[in-house]
């Protein structure tokens, strides 16, 4: 299945690099939380941003979203200065976090109304995408239900849909699909395949090895510095390992701090 | 075709955010969430309304139909006028004449009696002839607001008696007090309280209700979510504290409707004012709402938070139940800092006593330096927790 879901999907050749990041560093008094990072991602890739817990994952992702201002270092997503630029940053990226991100108490239109307006969009833009979206994910009958009431799968598929929904160039999700069953997760998977050949980028950091394999690229954190970045095969070629589980313990292995 | 004006231009540009969609879109998301929770929102909204009946009605300061007993050794012509008089007024219930003096400690011990009268010997014939004769009044002093209340109520019928006596008597001289009870002539405690529901109930619904509802966004997630968006964050907390302000404007009308309609207590000064103060009092405590948001992370805390560190000394120290002037002076100067005292006084002073907006200066001066030093701080810790 996985095999399948990749083929399908190959690197496109592009030469636009939607994020850019050279040398960056986040401390708090004498923590560095992000030691000096480095990478670079490409329109319409997936790239994996992997790391045990405390190793700055979470930090590095604040800033790429213009939440947190790095210490020294620079970066640039969707073309914009992240530290200068932080509100252009914001408009042109969307994001999901681990935490469920849509209002139980609003209907599933109310939602979708709610974000799409937040982002800016025109009325009757939203109406029509609105349509559209309920159409292709089969969810027209439960237009006017609550949230609340939707099972976890159904609600993860449809905040990411949100998160996508104003056509950001970047989206960013924190452990996606934290909690969820493993048939949901593969439909999960297949829309954020779909919003890559819309051209959108996605940035994606997760717990689950399987997943890393879905991904064009990956990066692996370790206290702070990223240890290892390439594609899911060169990686287990360069490690000598049948997976990207193996992978990651063996950069794991080195970590000095934990949470 | 251009706009010259620079004030206008300031203000066109400062409130562009109300034209905006998104703003709007939030807004509306504030109001969905309140009105889909049924139950708090019949809390908000019944709230005021019960608690005027239960201070109005149930919770009175005032002292009516207190049970009393006598006892009567002498049972002349004099001690039965006096007792006539006691059983006629509104303030006592005479329920027990005591035949023998063995029984004057066990009448209290039920609880129920709170006043005994004993009449001297001889009462009259002492009066009479000597002209003086002795009363004892023995209350029970449990409660001793309610203690001090009998006796004044009980010596001043007694004193009405020998004033009339007197004029009987034709004595040249006689000092006759004569007293007036300014803004407040039928002694009724929702005068004193209803000033005092209206700066809680506002407290309440400002402070804790606003900082549960920005916590619990923190909680669910969705902050993070917001905060990633290109609305401005200042924006998003101030979307989330317009409903409350509409909820407490609602609360302040119905709190006055009843204490008009159902209280009978006059707006004596201007309206005008009451509701200005008030809407400054909603003022600061949504700076209080806001900053409680950005000092915790729980909607627990928040609520503790809220409910101990302000509710409580609103409560007791604001002047609402116990006046301030009585307390020890640490608490006293404490008392300054909280916001409802200012608001209460104001709103004695405007509504009860009918005076002006300059009678109230200074408080609506210490309210408004308080606002803005609120929302200087919780803006600064706002804008710190985003770094």
């Amino acid at each position: 299945m996985n095999d399948k879901i990749i083929q399908s999907n190959p690197i496109k050749p592009s030469t636009e690099k939607v994020i850019k990041v050279e040398n960056l560093v986040k401390r708090f008094g004498s923590f560095t939380a992000v030691d000096h990072i480095s990478f670079e991602v490409e329109k319409g890739e997936i790239f994996g941003f992997l790391g045990a817990n405390g190793a700055g994952k979470t930090t590095a992702m604040r800033m790429l979203c213009g939440l947190s201002k790095p210490t020294s270092g620079k970066g640039q997503v969707a073309g914009f200065d992240i530290e200068k630029e932080a509100e252009k940053v914001k408009a042109s990226i969307g994001y999901m976090s681990q935490k469920f991100s849509l209002y139980n108490d609003l209907k599933v239109w109310e939602n979708i109304r709610l974000f799409a307006g937040i982002y800016g969009m025109p009325k009757n833009e939203i109406a029509e995408k609105t349509d559209a979206l309920l159409n292709s994910l089969q969810f027209e009958s439960e237009r006017n239900t609550l949230v609340k009431a939707l099972p976890l799968g159904w609600k993860q598929k449809l905040a990411f849909s949100v998160s996508i929904f104003h056509n950001p160039k970047v989206v960013f999700l924190d452990e996606p699909t934290g909690g969820v069953d493993p048939a949901t997760r593969r439909q999960f998977w297949e829309l954020i395949y779909n919003a890559t050949t819309n051209g959108i980028t996605v940035f994606v950091t997760t717990h689950y090895m399987d997943e890393a394999e879905y991904c064009n690229r990956v990066s692996i954190m370790v206290d702070g510095r990223i240890d290892a970045l390439d594609t899911p095969k060169n990686l287990k070629e360069q490690f000598n390992a049948n997976n990207m589980d193996e992978v990651f313990h063996q950069l794991a292995r080195k970590a000095q701090r934990s949470e | 075709m251009k706009n010259t004006n620079p004030f206008k231009q300031f203000i066109a540009k400062r409130f562009a955010f109300l034209h905006k969609s998104s703003f709007l879109a939030f807004v509306q998301k504030e109001f969905y969430h309140i009105f889909r929770d049924t139950r708090t929102m019949l809390i908000l909204l019944g709230m005021p309304i019960i608690q005027i009946i239960l201070f109005g009605f149930a919770i009175t300061t005032e002292v009516k139909n207190s049970q009393i007993a006598i006892y009567d050794p002498s049972n002349d012509i004099a001690t039965h006028q006096i007792t006539d008089r006691i059983k006629t007024s509104q303030y006592f219930d005479l329920v027990k004449y005591i035949k023998n003096p063995a029984e004057i400690n066990s009448v209290f011990k039920d609880g129920k009696v709170g006043l005994l009268i004993v009449y001297g010997e001889h009462f009259n014939e002492n009066l009479m002839h000597t002209g003086k004769a002795q009363i004892q009044i023995i209350a029970d002093a449990t409660d001793p607001n309610i203690a001090t209340t009998l006796i004044f109520y009980a010596s001043s019928i007694i004193n009405s008696y020998q004033l009339d006596m007197m004029k009987q008597l034709k004595i040249p001289y006689q000092i006759q007090p004569e007293v007036k009870l300014l803004y407040n002539p039928q002694m009724k405690g929702a005068f004193n309280f209803v000033p005092g529901v209206l700066g809680m109930i506002l407290m309440l619904i400002c402070a804790m209700m606003t900082s549960i509802a920005i916590v619990r966004e923190k909680e669910m997630g969705t902050m993070e979510v917001l905060l990633v968006s290109p609305m401005k964050p200042i924006l998003i907390i101030i979307a989330k504290t317009i409903p409350y302000f509409v909820i407490s404007f609602v609360n302040l009308i119905t709190v006055l409707l009843l204490s008009v309609f159902v209280l009978n207590i006059p707006v004596a000064g201007s309206l005008f004012w009451v509701i200005i103060v008030s809407l400054l009092f909603i003022f600061v405590s949504l700076s209080l709402g806001m900053l409680v948001s950005t000092l915790t992370n729980s909607q627990m805390t928040a609520m503790l938070v809220s409910g101990m560190v302000f509710m409580m000394p609103v409560m007791l120290l604001s002047g609402m139940i116990y006046p301030t002037e009585n307390m020890p002076a640490p608490l006293q100067i404490v008392s300054n800092i909280i916001p409802a005292k200012w608001f209460i006084i104001s709103i004695k002073n405007l509504m009860i006593k009918g005076l002006g907006i300059s009678s109230v200066l200074r408080e609506v001066t210490i309210l408004s330096s308080m606002a803005v030093v609120l929302i200087a701080i919780s803006l600064k810790k706002f804008k710190k927790r985003l770094e």
